[in-house]
């Protein structure tokens, strides 16, 4: 049994559990430790470990180049745009008290909105830079 | 012999200087851009340590608010060194695309054949 | 154990100052940032030690690896003795050394800058956020403006990154439509 066999299944196993973890740091980031960009990284390994593993045509299937083309600006998208929707109700830029019936709540919902914005922003650019160096030795 | 009682007090500092000179060093004193590189990443890192080091409390824990301690460390260095780490990595890779591009023009990274050439033309 | 841990990375450190071969420096580079998040967490920052570990030991190292391939090379040419960088390399330490000294004795619960905001912060998180990790709140809620330069700052990065080296994919696709015109 050659070596290369152990690599494929234990990778194979363990993907899902990677993906799962990011997400409960990204989710978590409020009760402990985590946030937004350890949970973008841990994404972007995740891909790259795909791509050592099973080759580029693989980690391509995952994610897509117009998928991590489009989630780069997406996420700047987000943050910004959670600023103008404060503008836009009557209170100050990026602020998050009127986001939602009460003050506390707001605050809640906006700081969720954001760190999703930098999780995806993160990924993305993580992965375009994996993406992006590999493509220039082919 | 108060100096060095006082050092000893301040290890940490003094460690994490010696860490910041040791990047310095390798960025001023060795040709190979990639090394610069490391060079200055291991500089800023130590730059990290000396922002973090002053915020820690003795007796104190994570800046996670719960009802079973009272004491918390700083969190306000944690904040401004998360930024830091994420801008530290992006310098990292721009600087190591530029280096890929200047392999691909001079065939070289070492600083002293890359004047050479320029210096032939 | 602060010490401990400190005194291994000044070692890890000069090694990397006198390694030659690049790939190694790579390694010692993973365990350097390996033993900076261990040293971040016994100085209680969590978040800062996660953030370090995944981003040193992860994208930084996969990069640099990538890098190493696309280089070819892995040797560096012996070089010159240098005085002069490690004269003004000491001069500088020694310098910043004694300005050090006149910080207050690591861990101190009174020192100055534990006085002015963050006492606020501490205890209107709960009341106004409802979020219990201070340094999540503090990051996106309080100092979100910063967070907001940071996004952008990885944002342009990574356009950066891709204009610079993307060049290959569009020649490659310029170069298929000539083919078939």
């Amino acid at each position: 049994m050659s070596l290369d066999l152990i690599l494929r299944v234990g990778t194979k196993l363990i993907l899902p559990f990677i993906l799962l973890f990011a997400l409960y740091v990204q989710f978590h980031g409020e009760f402990g430790p985590g946030g937004g960009f350890q949970a973008g990284v841990i994404t972007a390994g995740m891909v790259v470990l795909v791509a050592i593993t099973f080759g580029l045509e693989a980690a391509r299937r995952i994610a897509p180049q117009a998928l991590v083309d489009r989630m780069v600006p997406l996420g700047a998208l987000i943050y910004a745009g959670t600023g103008v929707v404060g503008l836009l109700l009557g209170e100050n830029y990026l602020d998050y008290s009127v986001l939602a019936h009460d003050s506390a709540h707001g605050h809640e919902l906006g700081i969720f909105l954001v760190e999703a914005g930098v999780l995806i922003t993160v990924a993305g650019t993580m992965t375009a830079l994996f993406y992006t160096f590999v493509e220039r030795g082919r | 012999m108060e100096t060095l009682l006082e050092l000893a007090q301040h290890y940490n500092y003094v460690v994490t200087i010696v860490l910041m000179m040791a990047g310095l060093y390798i960025v001023v004193a060795r040709g190979n851009m990639v090394k610069k590189l490391i060079g200055l990443s291991i500089f800023q890192t130590s730059v990290y340590l000396l922002y973090i080091e002053p915020g820690k409390i003795i007796g104190g824990t994570a800046p996670i608010i719960d009802p079973a301690f009272s004491t918390y460390s700083n969190p306000l260095p944690h904040v401004l060194i998360l930024t830091a780490i994420v801008v530290g990595v992006a310098t990292l890779a721009l600087g190591l695309a530029l280096v890929v591009r200047i392999n691909e023009a001079y065939g070289t990274i070492e600083e002293e054949e890359i004047f050479e050439r320029d210096r032939e033309e | 154990m602060n010490a401990v841990l400190l005194t291994l990375l000044a070692v890890v450190t000069i090694a990397v100052v006198r390694q030659r071969s690049l790939f190694g420096v790579v390694v010692l580079t993973i365990i350097y940032s390996f033993l900076m998040a261990s040293v971040l967490i016994v100085l209680d920052a969590v978040d800062v030690a996660m953030t370090e570990a995944s981003v040193g030991a992860g994208i930084s190292t996969v990069i640099l690896l990538a890098t190493l391939h696309l280089i070819k090379t892995t040797e560096m040419r012996p070089v010159r003795a240098r005085l002069l960088p490690l004269f003004v390399a000491a001069g500088t330490g020694a310098v910043l050394v004694w300005g050090t000294l006149v910080l207050p004795p690591f861990g101190t619960a009174d020192a100055a800058i534990h006085r002015h905001v963050v006492p606020r912060y501490l205890a209107e998180t709960i009341k106004e956020t409802n979020v219990p990790n201070v340094v999540t709140a503090v990051l996106a809620d309080y100092r979100s403006y910063d967070t907001l330069g940071e996004t952008t700052v990885i944002f342009t990065a990574g356009i950066g990154v891709m204009l610079l080296l993307g060049g290959a994919r569009h020649r490659g696709n310029a170069d298929k439509e000539n083919a078939s015109k």
